[in-house]
């Protein structure tokens, strides 16, 4: 297997702890500051600046406020977290008890994906560490910083991911969407400020602390900032984990992981956008192909209704039900796929009041989740479906 | 909070800052269609009927739940807003049961509404149809999840109104249902069957068990003598559940009922002015006991115990407080009680032949009558209960003109009634009966309050409490009282139930007699009432039963010349021998 390239990761970097130190040296909002000038943008896939969600929470007020680690990976195809927990541990713990300072946090919290159980002893072992020599817990390198970490296991819920029904897990009531506002920065968990963040967003604060803002910055592609874990998985001879800088292209990573006969790539994970052949050099970034993790790539043997049939699937499973666009609507899109494979549509003007749907989904659901599942169907139907009278979804 | 400029399809407008889009549209009067939404209960933003379009926004946010801000510009029917409409409302008619004619909802429902006003004629997604699956198990509530569109207003109704909580969404994406712990149905979960959910169901998935074919055969059944009996607040809801404005139709209704072919009309009121003297005197001597012989073991403060919804709960929540509970049976199993022996024996007829009916704002009443408690007579003391809107049916059946009817008046022996029971209608009703009737008792004078209206006790706050000083000097037998200040309060919806159970179970409370009402407003909002229910309407409703009261030549129990014979001719006195016998009771702990 041909190495798995970390841009950043990979270097050889300081000692754990570094970086919590200078972080506790400066004043919190400066921390939130600094990581503000970075440009990180939230690495779970919505892209939100992290640093103005620290500035936000920071700001906010409450009895206490929380810093929630979310590691619910669930996105098909997705896999990066799971390593960068792994692998990166101490890291991640650094970052949120940076992030801890930042907006005067006392608890770190792990959302764990239900399907990651054995990370837990790795996790605890961590942290135990880091207490031992003082990076966690009272009184933090003899400071009145205070910051532990625990973890809460998911029970398997996709939706579970998007931050608020997380948190209404959390609470212990059924995952769904929440409102918004208010927003969580102001009242998230227990109705307390929370920052949520991934990761993988985690896992580059301690960079961004000890090396700067703009180095951070420089590390990215273009107008791109810092950069970005891909979980390559599909027709590729070398699956894996590969850190490169944000604004990287489709071909690039497909050099690396060695992809041939490439009829299809989803970037972004079963929510995310499926492209073609012909578009290959598009850029992995917020600003055109929006990078949540997952990079699946699919040769030319693959039928690619069966693709889409099998993520449509998924989210008529894991839709939480709570909204009727989702609830209703991934269903319904479930049923023309059927119809698609089984050659009972014959145009595509009888498609129409799928596509239709299919925007009435991406505008209308409260949430990602609903926001997200009919990508798939527009892409893989528009790209890849040969029907007469081509009449076009999102008019 | 300061005024924000904002414009919706083109108007500019100035509304408060922090209200939501649907407010500022609605203030504006630019309809915004909902579901989800209901102004008693938190807001959902689940249905997405209420999408609008936002300058700048990516997505199409839910105007029910999307604060305003500063210069905002909102458009309620651009294309994109009127196509996103349409695909959510073809999406929940495809998963709903959509047989209205045999819907107890039709013409009265909120999904058919806007799929009528919005064009829904072709609908792509509607693939097979959807049979019905009715949970029949329990006495007053039935439920058609066939017809759900999942909104959650019951699920919210239950839970914020009423603290009891016994529905919630169950499984997820297409497979969510709104069910109940385990499955085990309305009846095998502490329901207190008070209809609430009923009354905000957007469709027909909630609906009360009908005994409307029943209530046909007796009558139809020459043996029978089929009475009728009619709760306060029915006389203020049944020109509603008819289309017609909130008034006073009590003559109408009267009317009515005897051309449904009932063999009398009479009068729940009259067992409310009944009610009175049993449950004031009780009350009466229970202060006595404590007060006078240091009885530890009298139990107060003394709670009523007219409202089904309300004894089943604390049957389930707080048994430990069930001896504060007034033991006078409600006044609908009094009236029971009496049609099948007191009215039998006047009318002369036998007992077993007489079919005892209910019209009721209420669907607890259904529970109520089936409880091996009420059957004091010998017979099941009340045998059909119907709901408001299940008399409005049978009243279209007959194409009786309702609003032209000439009055009529209740038949006789228990048909009258004072204003002191039409106000049992309207939360603090009962209490204001009570303390009319028993401050004269006690003080032989009238309550010291200007009309006799006790405006204290009045109103919609959830919880209200009153005092009233006894002066020095009292009728004889009840001097113990002198100078005494008794502390009384009323809450509605049982929400606010348990705020003032709390605090009597943990000793906080020093109140002597509490008013508790299952339903937010009284039994003007119960569960049998016509749909719909806000603020607005049950205001009106209470404004038709004060107006009611204050019109009457009646105003105290006590006085009414029907319960005067009674105690002279049957029961004797209150709490007497045949009292105890017929018209009181005890409620006890219910596991489920």
């Amino acid at each position: 297997m041909a190495e798995e390239k970390r841009v950043m990761l990979g270097q050889e970097g300081a000692e754990t702890g570094s970086a919590l130190r200078k972080a506790l040296s400066l004043k919190p909002a400066d921390v939130a500051f600094e990581v503000r000038e970075a440009k990180l943008l939230g690495r779970g896939g919505a892209g939100f600046p992290t640093g103005v969600k620290w500035v936000l929470a920071g700001g906010a007020s409450g009895e206490r406020k929380y810093i929630i680690c979310n590691a619910d990976e669930g996105e098909p195809g997705t896999f990066k977290d799971r390593v960068l927990l792994d692998e990166y541990t101490e890291k991640i713990l650094e970052g949120m008890a940076i992030a801890g300072h930042a907006i005067d946090a006392d608890t770190g919290i792990i959302y764990l994906r239900a399907e990651y159980p054995y990370l837990i002893p790795r996790i605890m072992e961590a942290r135990q560490n880091l207490i031992d020599r003082g990076l966690l817990g009272e009184n933090i390198g003899g400071t009145d910083f205070s910051f532990d970490i625990e973890i809460r296991p998911g029970a398997g819920a996709y939706v579970c991911g998007e931050e608020t029904s997380l948190m209404e897990s959390m609470e212990g009531r059924r995952g769904e969407p929440r409102n918004k506002p208010p927003f969580p920065t102001n009242q998230g968990f227990l109705g307390m400020p929370t920052v949520i963040n991934n990761v993988e967003t985690f896992a580059a604060i301690p960079h961004i602390v000890l090396e700067g803002a703009e180095w951070y910055q420089a590390l990215g592609r273009g107008e791109n900032s810092g950069t970005k874990l891909f979980s390559v998985s599909g027709d590729v001879e070398n699956p894996g984990v590969y850190e490169l800088p944000l604004g990287s292209s489709v071909c690039e990573l497909l050099e690396l992981a060695g992809g041939k006969d490439t009829q299809a790539v989803q970037v972004g994970g079963a929510s995310g956008a499926t492209i073609g052949p012909d578009e290959l050099d598009r850029c992995m970034s917020f600003a055109d192909l929006p990078p949540g993790g997952s990079v699946i790539v699919f040769d030319r043997s693959r039928d690619m209704l069966d693709v889409l049939e099998n993520f449509m699937e998924f989210f008529v499973h894991e839709s939480c039900g709570q909204c009727t666009p989702c609830r209703e609507g991934n269903m319904r899109l479930l049923d023309v796929i059927a119809d698609l494979k089984a050659g009972r549509i014959e145009s595509m003007k009888q498609l129409k009041p799928y596509f239709q749907l299919a925007e009435t989904m991406k505008l209308g659901s409260k949430c990602g989740l609903g926001q997200t599942s009919s990508n798939c169907f527009v892409d893989i139907v528009s790209k890849f479906v040969d029907l007469p009278d081509d009449v076009k979804g999102d008019a | 909070m300061p005024n924000v400029s904002v414009t919706i399809n083109g108007r500019k407008l100035d509304v408060r800052e922090g209200v939501t889009i649907l407010e500022a549209a609605r203030s504006a009067g630019i309809e915004i269609p909902t579901l989800c939404y209901h102004p008693d209960i938190s807001i959902a933003g689940n249905c997405r009927m209420c999408v609008v379009e936002v300058e700048g926004w990516r997505t199409l946010p839910a105007a029910c739940v999307t604060p305003v801000t500063p210069n905002m510009t909102i458009m309620t029917n651009s294309p994109r807003v009127r196509r996103a409409r349409r695909s959510t409302l073809q999406l929940l008619l495809a998963s709903h049961n959509s047989n209205c004619p045999e819907c107890e909802r039709n013409g009265n429902c909120e999904l058919q509404d806007l799929a009528e006003q919005h064009n829904i004629t072709v609908n792509p997604f509607q693939t097979d149809e959807k049979p019905s699956s009715i949970e029949e198990a329990s006495p007053g509530v039935m439920r058609d999840n066939s017809k759900c569109i999942m909104c959650t207003r019951c699920v919210r109704t239950c839970e914020e109104l009423q603290s009891v909580a016994v529905i919630k969404p169950v499984g997820r994406s297409k497979d969510v249902t709104i069910g109940t712990f385990m499955e085990k149905g309305l009846n095998g979960v502490p329901c207190t069957q008070c209809g609430q959910c009923i009354n905000r169901c957007p469709t027909g998935a909630l609906f009360e068990k009908s005994e409307v074919e029943e209530v046909w055969e007796a009558i139809e059944d020459p043996e029978k003598f089929v009475v009728v009996q009619t709760a306060p607040a029915t006389r203020v809801g049944i020109a509603e559940a008819l289309g017609l404005p909130t008034g006073r139709n009590t003559g109408q209704m009267v009317a009515a009922l005897k051309r449904l072919g009932f063999n009398r009309v009479l009068d729940t009121d009259f067992t409310a002015d009944l009610t009175i003297m049993e449950e004031g005197f009780e009350l009466i001597h229970r202060l006595k006991k404590a007060l006078v012989e240091g009885d530890k073991d009298v139990h107060l403060p003394m709670m009523t115990s007219c409202s089904p919804g309300w004894v089943k709960f604390i049957e389930h929540k707080y048994p430990q407080l069930l001896p504060n509970v007034s033991t006078c049976k409600s006044p609908q199993q009094m009236f029971g009680a009496l049609a099948k022996t007191y009215l039998a024996d006047k009318e002369d007829v036998d007992p077993a032949n007489v079919v005892s009916v209910s019209m009721m704002p209420c669907t607890a009443k259904k529970f109520e009558k089936e409880r091996d408690e009420m059957r004091d007579s010998g017979y099941q003391d009340v045998d059909y209960v119907l709901t408001v809107r299940e008399v409005a049916r049978m009243i279209r059946d007959m194409d009786i003109d309702f609003e032209n009817l000439p009055e009529e008046k209740y038949d006789r022996w228990m048909g009258q009634s004072s204003g002191a029971a039409i106000i049992f209608g309207a939360t603090g009703g009962v209490m204001e009966a009570a303390l009319r009737t028993a401050y004269e008792v006690v003080t032989g004078q009238e309550v010291p309050f200007e009309g006799l209206n006790i405006e204290p006790v009045r109103g919609m706050q959830g919880v209200r409490e009153a005092a009233i000083t006894m002066p020095d000097d009292m009728a004889e037998g009840f001097e113990f009282l002198a100078g005494a200040t008794l502390k009384v309060a009323v809450a509605h919806g049982l929400a606010n139930a348990r705020k003032v159970m709390d605090k009597v179970a943990a000793g906080e409370a020093d109140y002597h007699f509490i008013e508790i009402m299952a339903c937010p407003g009284g039994c003007l909002g119960g569960g049998g009432q016509p749909i719909p229910t806000d603020a607005d309407i049950r205001q009106a409703r209470a404004r038709a039963i004060y107006d009611e009261d204050a019109h009457l030549p009646l105003r105290k129990s006590h006085e009414n010349p029907e319960i005067q014979a009674l105690y002279a001719e049957f029961l004797k006195e209150p709490l007497g021998h045949k009292s105890h016998e017929l018209l009181h009771t005890h409620y006890h702990k219910r596991e489920d």
